[in-house]
């Protein structure tokens, strides 16, 4: 009791005297202040809080305050220090050395050091992160002292540079997790990293409550005092909840896409579309290239012809997209434009099916074929809706299937379906999240998210593994032009939008986004503004 | 005559034969009145109602009013056909179950029994996402869930009927059970089951469209639920997408109510009053 009196007078006092600053300084008020609590959506509730053990989007949102990694990346996916201060690749690619920060304290208060990247990066990842477990197969992690960590290849790996934000490879506690069993370690309950915030408290089906780390290693930071995520399940009530000021920050998915603009219209409301760089999410229509008429390429293109990607665009997405021309996103350092494009004209269309000796019937139908959409909503119910008007003006009968999110995904994987569309995250660098889904080696059956279209060229697989290997980022760059030249030309899938999530947050908090991270940032940084 | 003096008396009931004479009309022409394909892209997306589109466009820039007219056959056809497929399945076990009691009667009615204390709708939503969502399985899984009360109407009327002379004269001069069923006994106990099925098919036009509002519609035809499940997010941007389809529904479940009790007083007119259905 005594205490909090005490605190109370310390308070009335500090405010005093800050109201007194303010007065005399009137125009340092861009200067970035203390305090608040962040109110922010997440949906929905995720399955862990780990970065690695899970990877759902949920997941990272919180975590990422919670744990770093050794480098983070701007808008244009250029590394930034984190934990490793600065770094340097050697002349042949295959060395590279991390200096790491001194004075960085685990929110439990031991002691940061290079022991804790060499277990993460060798044991925690391998063991439990999927995604980037192949990554740091090729690496082998040495400390020469407790403030440096040097990894060698066997050959260059372009990636590789890439691969060191908090998503891709956070560090944790070797002092919690080393002996024990990663994936039932307590500590998965209540983390403990090395970021601006801690973990305070998971309240089952209302909020994950973090506060802020008081030792962390840059002074001063972070502003906020304190992050509630709540997990709110309906997309009305969470576009109302930051109407209303009680949620400060929205990202993804959490907002109907024909709500964005009226939000972000308001006065104390601001969307960005940036912060999704690392993720670069591309949906596209996949046909099955193991079938006819799919397998010839004219057909392919017709599709990509009949199918009037602005207004996909404009009315299915309402704006929160723009085209993509080929494999890989146009935020990517590797990306060109200079490919075959195809416009919309559903004459051309027409000429190239005649061409097949596609001839309509009776009812002017071509061919028919099945649709399975994304089952991820209205706005992919609509998708499939809209594929199937604008191919049937073309003489392609398109009969629309439905499923839930398993059976989408294991028909997709089986190779059992004849169209479907999807979106896939093409991460930070091409030769992670773009080549998965066109080389031939990757055509597993059984497993999502891998070459299920069927897709095959020679000439393709080898330009990806030479791009993979080569460490020159300049000639890595010559060798996806010319990738994206051929996949574009052939038509490998028919590229519909470059997803670009809005982030919906209140006008007064500042540096949100911040870099290619975006939300998924630590945070150290945001601030209330009053 | 008789009988159309006795339905003409309930004004309502002719009220709703009318509006429902030229919902069914609407739906037979169809492709007379709009002769376009109700799923293509007309105009720009989200036009209000007004100007060229009178009822406005949806989120797509498909026509509505053409969504409202070629919406109806689908919706009265499915209320159609799974009421007859219903009220098959409801009156063949309620006409047995009545007609010889004893075991089977026991056994026929467990079975009723079990189908009703299953809750109807998500029945009928379990069913439809097994099946897949299409036509088929629409009509299928609202035919499955609505037969029990036919069953069970069907067996107390053949039940009461089965004991009157003219039924045990017909059994004790040798006609077969099957042609005493259809022949003697359906034909006095149809009235309060035509007036049943009559209002079943507005309930199966309510259950499809809620089918469909919850995403388990056919997707490669337009009905009238669907067009409401399709435009519930952007009700405050553009309602009309919204009010149409639901206006529709409402006024057709409501003229087939009305019939519904017109045919009531004109079948039973000793009965003369409101018929409760369970669902």
């Amino acid at each position: 009791m005594r205490r909090r009196t005490t605190m109370g007078l310390m308070g009335r006092l500090a405010a005093v005297v800050f109201a007194l600053v303010l007065a005399g300084a009137g125009a340092a008020r861009a200067e970035p202040q203390q305090g608040g609590t962040l109110n922010s959506t997440l949906w929905p509730e995720p399955p862990g809080i780990v970065i690695g053990i899970h990877l759902n989007a949920p997941t990272l949102l919180p975590s990422s305050k919670i744990f770093e990694g050794l480098l983070t990346y701007d808008f244009a996916l250029s590394p930034q220090p984190m934990l490793a201060e600065s770094w340097d690749v050697s002349e042949d690619g295959l060395t590279y050395t991390f200096k790491l920060r001194q004075g960085v304290k685990w929110h439990d208060g031991e002691d940061f050091n290079a022991e804790d990247v060499v277990y993460s990066l060798t044991k925690f990842i391998p063991e439990v992160h999927p995604r980037s477990r192949p990554t740091f197969a090729r690496t082998t992690v040495t400390a020469p002292d407790d403030y440096t960590v040097v990894l060698k290849l066997e050959e260059p790996y372009g990636p590789l540079i890439r691969s060191f934000d908090v998503i891709g490879a956070p560090i944790v506690p070797e002092h919690v997790y080393n002996g024990s069993d990663i994936r039932e370690n307590p500590a998965n309950r209540a983390p403990i990293g090395t970021g601006p915030f801690k973990f305070a408290e998971w309240a089952s089906g209302q909020y994950i409550h973090l506060v802020r780390n008081d030792d962390y290693w840059l002074d001063g930071r972070p502003y906020l005092d304190e992050i509630y995520y709540r997990f709110i399940p309906d997309s009305a009530s969470r576009a109302l909840a930051l109407e209303t000021d009680q949620v400060h920050l929205a990202t993804q998915n959490d907002i109907e896409l024909v709500d964005v603009a009226r939000l972000a219209a308001m006065p104390h409301l601001e969307m960005t579309t940036k912060g999704w760089e690392w993720g670069a999410p591309i949906s596209w229509l996949e046909m099955n290239l193991r079938r006819e008429p799919f397998n010839d390429v004219r057909f392919r293109k017709a599709v990509m012809h009949a199918l009037n990607r602005e207004f996909i665009r404009d009315a299915i997405f309402f704006g929160l997209a723009s085209i993509p021309t080929g494999p890989i996103h146009s935020s990517s350092p590797f990306y060109t434009n200079d490919v075959p494009n195809y416009e919309y004209d559903p004459e051309k269309a027409k000429a190239l099916l005649d061409e097949m000796g596609l001839e309509a019937d009776a009812n002017g139908v071509r061919a028919q074929i099945g649709l399975l959409g994304l089952p991820y909503g209205e706005l992919w119910d609509r998708l499939s809706q809209y594929i199937r008007q604008a191919l049937g003006e073309v003489g392609v009968e398109v009969t629309i299937e439905t499923s839930d999110v398993a059976g989408w995904g294991s028909r997709i994987s089986n190779w059992d379906v004849d169209m479907s569309t999807t979106y896939l995250t093409t991460l930070s660098d091409p030769a992670l999240g773009v080549a998965r889904s066109y080389i031939t080696e990757n055509q597993r059956k059984g497993v999502l998210f891998t070459n299920t279209a069927g897709y095959s060229n020679p000439e393709v697989d080898r330009l990806f593994a030479e791009a993979a290997s080569e460490p020159n980022e300049d000639k890595r760059r010559e060798l996806y032009h010319q990738v994206q030249k051929i996949v574009a030309d052939e038509v490998a899938l028919a590229w519909l939008v470059e997803l670009q999530w809005p982030t919906i947050h209140s006008a007064k908090l500042k540096n949100v986004v911040r870099n290619g991270l975006g939300p998924n940032d630590n945070f150290a940084e945001a601030y209330f503004e009053e | 005559m008789d009988f159309l003096k006795r339905f003409a008396e309930n004004r309502g009931a002719v009220a709703g034969a009318i509006a429902l004479a030229l919902i069914v009309v609407m739906a037979i022409t169809a492709p007379l009145i709009v002769p376009i394909d109700p799923m293509s892209t007309r105009g720009r997306p989200l036009l209000p109602p007004g100007g060229e589109f009178a009822f406005g466009t949806d989120m797509l820039g498909r026509d509505v009013l053409a969504g409202i007219v070629h919406g109806a056959r689908i919706s009265l056809m499915i209320g159609l056909i799974s009421t007859v497929i219903a009220a098959a399945i409801g009156v063949s076990v309620g006409a047995i179950a009545g007609f010889f009691g004893g075991w089977i009667d026991d056994l026929l009615v467990r079975i009723t029994e079990f189908f009703q204390t299953i809750p109807s709708f998500i029945f009928a939503i379990l069913l439809v996402a097994i099946m897949t969502p299409g036509l088929t399985s629409i009509v299928t899984a609202i035919a499955v869930v609505t037969w029990p009360p036919i069953a069970r109407l069907a067996r107390s009327e053949f039940m009461g009927l089965r004991r009157r002379e003219f039924v045990e004269a017909a059994v004790l001069s040798g006609v077969s059970r099957f042609r005493i069923i259809v022949s003697e006994v359906l034909p006095n106990a149809v009235s309060p089951l035509i007036v049943m099925g009559s209002l079943m098919i507005a309930t199966a036009i309510l259950t499809e469209s809620a089918l469909s509002f919850l995403g388990l519609g056919d997707p490669n035809r337009i009905s009238w639920g669907y067009m409401i499940g399709a435009a519930r997010t952007v009700f405050r941007q553009a309602w009309w997408l919204s009010v149409f389809p639901g206006l529709a529904i409402a006024i057709t479940v409501l003229a087939i109510n009305l019939v519904g009790e017109g045919l009531n007083d004109a079948l039973n007119p000793h009965l003369k009053g409101r018929v409760r259905i369970q669902t």
